[in-house]
């Protein structure tokens, strides 16, 4: 039996009819195309998949489209604006926040909201905000460096 | 990839319509809340639900308010609960027990009634189906016996929440909505003596509040042990709430222990013991010695069980440091 579903992704509206067990990580990359959102482990606990439901990180292997209708996502296409990439991705790109890439989605959608609840955070508190998305690369030092970065630059400083 | 079984959901608008819905489907229904872990196990089939009934349609289940006591509604997330000013400032084991759940975006979607309620764990039954068909399945799900008992006849999975040793070291209660009307239990009452029927509610009740006295002039905190403090369930936890008189004599002392037998266990010898004592090093030594004979780790979980067993000795001794204003022993932490 499927369920109608609306969910903003993005700022689109996307209305689908979607069988219960379908979660939102399938929902963005197979039903809409947006393959931007990545699945790891599919336990919740690599943290790839990570998206922002309405305005909080969570990890959408663990969250059923049916439980997304009426809200609004945003996922790592959803960044940049107008062609220009967010303060976030400037600085994975300033500072090597990236090896592999494979968690580089996950962990920039939880550094946006990690900056969005404490936009000045101490080094460990950017550890402790990305406790929960792993780097197989284990390239952390370069990650935590580059929202230290973004934090220093949406601030405005430099 | 591991899938889920196909399930029909279900979304009812009040606490009573919900507590219908299951009362109708039976053992074929379940309730579900954050879902973060309910997710991941239904996709290693340890749960095969043909129907879930959701809580996230049902008004003002979200609610944080502190006025004199506190009341948590038990959809509210483990981040808000973690991140609430009074919460911080007047229960702030409780904030420091939310805030220690499994990693940021995990909290952001978990609920507080969802950890209190979450489900036992062992080493033999948290696998995929794979795992466990090949190892012939544990009584738990599938099978008959107790892979790590195997001359048990009842589950030792493990007692994992957090919230949990913390609530009853507190006092608090919770209101169990069912679908002719509602009741009131201390939170000790809300647990079995079973991994499997770890829940003493009927099937049918959902949880809907949380109510924590108001614990001023207490001490409280929270203490937890896993291997990755990033993200791993609990091997341990240490509750504790000391209540000192103007000459810091004790007058009441709470300890509970988490992720050490079926339930949380209340430390109830150590806790008379500490009663008109002062809580100086020497005291705390002997409480510790006490209260950690209760604590029954089996060979289920991260780590050695007998370590696990020493280190709840230690881990009472350092709660209750901390709780006296004493060293803890802990490391520094590796970056400021």
């Amino acid at each position: 039996m499927k369920c109608p579903v609306t969910i903003t992704v993005n700022g689109s509206a996307h209305a689908r009819d979607v069988e219960p067990r379908l979660l939102l990580a399938h929902f963005l990359r197979e039903t809409l195309g947006l393959t931007g959102t990545n699945l790891g482990c599919d336990t919740s606990q690599c943290g790839s998949c990570t998206v922002l439901l309405d305005g909080a990180a969570v990890k959408s292997c663990t969250v059923l489209a049916v439980q997304a209708d009426g809200c609004q996502v945003t996922t790592v296409e959803g960044l940049a604006k107008d062609g220009k990439l967010h303060p976030l991705q400037d600085a994975f790109w300033e500072k090597h926040g990236l090896q592999c890439g494979f968690c580089t989605p996950g962990m920039l959608m939880n550094a946006v909201d990690l900056l969005k609840r404490n936009p000045k955070p101490t080094e460990a508190e950017i550890r402790h905000g990305i406790d929960g998305n792993l780097c197989r690369c284990t390239g952390y030092q370069n990650i935590v460096a580059s929202i230290a970065h973004a934090a220093t630059q949406m601030a405005g400083g430099k | 990839m591991l899938r889920l079984p196909p399930f029909r959901f279900l979304v009812p608008k009040t606490s009573r319509e919900a507590a219908s819905m299951l009362a109708d489907h039976g053992p074929d229904a379940m309730v579900v809340a954050g879902g973060t872990d309910l997710y991941p196990n239904m996709k290693r089939r340890q749960f095969e639900p043909k129907v879930l009934v959701s809580l996230r349609g049902i008004a003002d289940t979200r609610g944080i308010t502190a006025n004199g006591g506190l009341r948590l509604g038990a959809m509210a997330t483990l981040s808000a609960v973690a991140a609430h000013a009074d919460v911080i400032a007047r229960w702030p084991a409780v904030a420091k027990a939310a805030g220690l759940v499994s990693s940021p975006p995990l909290r952001n979607a978990g609920t507080i009634g969802g950890n209190l309620c979450v489900d036992t764990r062992c080493t033999y039954y948290n696998q995929t189906e794979f795992w466990r068909a090949s190892i012939g399945y544990c009584m738990k799900k599938d099978g008959h016996i107790c892979l790590v008992a195997p001359g048990s006849d009842k589950c030792w999975a493990l007692s994992s929440s957090d919230t949990a040793p913390v609530m009853i070291a507190l006092g608090a209660e919770v209101t169990l909505v069912g679908p002719k009307g509602e009741r009131r239990i201390p939170v000790p009452q809300l647990f079995g003596r079973d991994g499997i029927a770890y829940l003493a509610k009927r099937p049918e009740e959902i949880l809907t509040d949380i109510h924590v006295p108001d614990r001023a002039g207490w001490s409280m905190t929270y203490r937890k042990l896993r291997r990755r403090g990033s993200i791993d369930f609990p091997i341990l936890g240490v509750a504790a709430a000391i209540q000192r008189d103007a000459g810091g004599i004790v007058t009441d002392a709470r300890i509970v222990l988490g992720a050490v037998h079926t339930h949380p266990v209340e430390a109830t010898d150590a806790q008379e013991f500490l009663k008109g004592k002062r809580l100086d090093a020497e005291t705390i030594e002997m409480a510790a010695g006490i209260a950690y004979k209760p604590a029954r780790p089996l060979d289920n979980a991260d780590l050695s069980y007998a370590w696990r067993k020493r280190m709840a000795r230690i881990e009472v001794g350092r709660a209750l440091r901390e709780l006296a204003g004493l060293p803890t022993g802990d490391l520094p932490p590796v970056v400021a």
